[in-house]
C-alpha cells in the first residue's frame, strides 16, 4: 500500500479528475494533511485478508420490482431548481462546436 | 404552563385532553428557538408561520399528533430549503417530500426548522458548516459533536422535542452523547433513505434525537419500514418497540468488547461507562467480556469506503440541475471544476479528493478493494461477538465535547472522534446512546449500546434499563 514517497498522491491530478479547481494554497494543505491520512491507513496492510473474498459472506441477491408506470416528478417542479432553464430543458455551456 | 420540556408522551396527552393546543406548543417552541438559538445555532431555518397551520391541521389522536419534529439540513422537506449546509445548495428549495417525512406527516408530526450539520454530514463538530458552527448547550465554547450537531444541539439545549439525523459513521450517536440526548442509529436497511441526500451509500442511515429511550422507539416505530423507493431498505415487520421497553435486563447477557477500552480514552468517560456496566450487572444482567480484534482498522476502513461512496455521491452537484452554478463559465469543464471549487467547503474537497484517489487506477486494489475485505472481517468480529451476548456496551466517544477550533487544523485527530462509532455503520447494524454521566465540568458523557442486525428491540430495552434507573436524562443545561 501506498506509503513510499514514489506512491504519494498528486492532489493536482486527482483534483482534475474529480472536476475541481483547486487554488496552489488548497493543493499544498491538501498534499500534506491527506499524506497524514495515507499514512494512517496504510496501517491495513498488516491485516491478513487472503481468505476473505471481496462480498465478503453476504448473501446478496438481485431484488427486483415489477416495472410498473408510476407517478413522478412533473417536469416544472423538476426544473424549479435549474440555474438555466429553457424550453423545459437544463440549459449548459456549449460542449462540440 | 410550558411544554417545551415534556417528553412526547407527556405533550400528547395534554394535546389528547385539550390542556395544551398544538398551536401553543409552536407558539412556545418558536419563543424559546428565538431566546436561545441566537447563542446556539442549533437551527439554519425556522417557518414558525408554515408550522402554525400544519399544527392547526393536526389530528391530536394520531401517534404524533401536532408533535413538532426537528429535521436535519440534509433531508427533503417538500418547500423547505435543503442546503446539507454547503454554499453549493444555497437557495435550492425541496420539490418532494422524503419517505422518513411522509412517514412523520402521516403520524401527524408537524416540521418547524431544520438543524444544522457539518456540509454534507462529513464532520464529527458541525465546524465544517458553511453556515456557522453550533454551540453545544452544556458549554457555549465546545462543539456539539458532529456531523448532526444541531439535531443533537436543538434537542439537548431544550430547542426541539426530537429530530432526526443521519449517521453514517457516528452521526447521531456522538453528537446525542455530547450534547446528553438519546441518539438511535438503526440497522442499515431499516430506514427508508429515499429523499435523503446520499453521502456514504453502504454506511448512511436516518435515526432519532430525543430526551428519552421510549420517544426512540416511538419515532423508530413511525419511520421504520420498507419503500419500493429505496430498494436498501428491507422488508421486515416493525415491531411495537414501545412494548417491550419495560422488560429489563435479567437474564440477558451483556458483552463489553476489550478493545474499546483504551489507552486515550477520557478517565472521566471510562468511570461513567464503567459504573453504567456495574449498574447492569446489579439490575441482573450477565456480563462478558467479548473480543472485537479488528476494531483498530475500524477509522482506516471507513475512511477509505466512505470517500470512495462520497466522490461518487457528489459528482451530482455540477452547477446543471440544481444548486449553485459558477458565473460566466467559458466552457462545460471550467463551469464544473469552477461550480465544485466555489460551492464546496475544505473538508468536502478534502474528501472528494482522497475519495477519488483510492477509487484511481493503479490504487483501487491496493486501497478500495483492501478495505472491503478488512470491513468484512470488522462485521465477522461482530457477528461472532453476538453468539455470546445479545447487545454490547462501550463509550460513545472517547472524549467529552472538546473546545471550538481544536481539532480544526488537523483532520485525522477529527476523524479519531468516531473510533468507537464507525464499527457498527461498516458492520451494518444498529446503536444507541444514551446519557451515562457527567465530568467534573459537567460535560455529559454517553453509553454507547450495539446491537445485533434487527436487535433494535432488545438494544432499546436495555438502554431503557439504565434510564429508567439513573438520573442523568433529567439534568437540565444551563442555556
Amino acid at each position: 500500500m501506498a506509503d513510499t514517497a514514489s506512491d504519494r498522491i498528486d492532489v493536482t491530478y486527482v483534483a482534475d479528475l474529480a472536476r475541481l479547481r483547486l487554488s496552489p494554497e488548497e493543493i499544498a494543505t491538501f498534499q500534506k494533511q491527506l499524506g497524514d491520512v495515507l499514512g494512517y491507513v496504510s496501517q491495513l496492510t498488516e491485516v491478513d485478508v487472503s481468505h476473505v473474498s471481496l462480498l465478503g459472506d453476504a448473501d446478496l441477491k438481485n431484488r427486483l420490482r415489477a416495472d410498473v408506470l408510476q407517478p413522478s416528478l412533473p417536469v416544472t417542479e423538476a426544473l424549479s431548481n435549474a440555474p438555466k432553464q429553457d424550453n423545459n430543458l437544463f440549459v449548459v455551456p456549449k460542449m462540440v462546436e | 404552563m410550558d411544554s417545551i420540556s415534556l417528553t412526547i408522551p407527556e405533550l400528547r396527552q395534554k394535546l389528547a385532553s385539550g390542556a395544551l393546543r398544538s398551536r401553543e406548543v409552536i407558539d412556545q417552541l418558536a419563543s424559546r428557538i428565538e431566546a436561545v438559538d441566537p447563542k446556539l445555532k442549533a437551527y439554519l431555518h425556522v417557518d414558525a408561520d408554515k408550522a402554525r397551520a400544519e399544527a392547526d391541521a393536526a389530528d391530536v389522536s394520531l401517534p404524533l399528533g401536532g408533535v413538532p419534529i426537528a429535521i436535519k439540513d440534509v433531508i427533503n422537506v417538500k418547500g423547505d430549503p435543503c442546503t446539507c449546509a454547503s454554499k453549493i445548495l444555497e437557495g435550492y428549495v425541496s420539490p418532494y417530500d422524503a419517505t422518513v417525512i411522509t412517514k412523520l406527516r402521516e403520524a401527524g408530526a408537524v416540521f418547524l426548522g431544520r438543524t444544522n450539520m457539518d456540509e454534507f454530514a462529513m464532520g464529527s463538530s458541525t465546524e465544517n458548516s458553511s453556515w456557522g458552527t453550533t454551540r453545544n448547550p452544556w458549554d457555549l465554547d465546545r462543539i456539539p459533536g458532529g456531523s448532526s450537531g444541531g439535531s443533537a444541539a436543538a434537542v439537548g439545549g431544550h430547542e426541539a422535542f426530537a429530530a432526526l439525523g443521519t449517521d453514517t459513521g457516528g452521526s447521531i450517536r456522538q453528537p446525542a452523547a455530547l450534547c446528553s440526548c438519546v441518539g438511535l442509529k438503526p440497522t442499515y436497511g431499516r430506514v427508508s433513505r429515499y429523499g435523503l441526500v446520499a453521502f456514504a451509500s453502504s454506511l448512511d442511515q436516518i435515526g432519532t434525537f430525543t430526551k428519552t429511550v421510549e420517544e426512540a422507539a416511538l419515532l423508530l416505530e413511525v419511520i421504520a419500514g420498507h419503500d419500493p423507493r429505496d430498494n436498501t431498505s428491507i422488508d421486515r415487520p416493525v415491531p411495537k418497540y414501545t412494548h417491550s421497553l419495560h422488560q429489563g435486563v435479567k437474564g440477558l447477557r451483556l458483552g463489553v468488547p476489550k478493545e474499546y477500552f483504551i489507552e486515550g480514552i477520557d478517565p472521566e468517560v471510562e468511570k461513567a461507562v464503567r459504573d453504567a456496566i456495574e449498574e447492569y450487572k446489579r439490575q441482573g444482567a450477565e456480563i462478558v467480556e467479548v473480543s472485537l480484534p479488528h476494531t483498530q482498522y475500524a477509522v482506516a476502513v471507513y475512511y477509505i469506503i466512505a470517500t470512495a461512496e462520497c466522490s461518487a455521491n457528489l459528482a451530482r452537484f455540477d452547477g446543471v440541475r440544481y444548486g449553485k452554478r459558477t458565473q460566466n463559465p467559458k466552457d462545460i469543464l471550467d463551469m464544473y471544476g469552477r461550480t465544485r471549487a466555489e460551492g464546496f467547503g475544505a473538508e468536502v474537497k478534502r474528501r472528494i479528493i482522497l475519495g477519488t484517489y483510492v477509487l484511481s487506477s493503479g490504487y483501487y486494489d491496493a486501497y478500495y478493494n483492501r478495505a472491503q475485505k478488512v470491513r468484512h472481517m470488522i462485521a465477522e468480529d461482530f457477528r461472532l461477538a453476538f453468539e455470546q451476548c445479545d447487545a454490547l456496551l462501550t463509550p460513545t466517544s472517547p472524549t467529552p465535547a472538546f473546545k471550538i477550533g481544536e481539532r480544526t487544523a488537523d483532520p485525522l485527530q477529527m476523524y479519531l472522534a468516531d473510533i468507537f462509532t464507525i464499527a457498527v455503520n461498516l458492520a451494518g447494524i444498529c446503536g444507541v446512546s444514551i446519557p451515562c454521566g457527567f465530568t467534573g465540568n459537567k460535560l455529559p458523557i454517553g453509553l454507547q449500546i450495539i446491537g445485533p442486525k434487527w436487535g433494535e428491540e432488545t438494544m432499546l430495552r436495555v438502554a431503557h434499563a439504565y434510564e429508567q434507573a439513573t438520573p442523568w436524562h433529567k439534568e437540565k443545561p444551563p442555556i
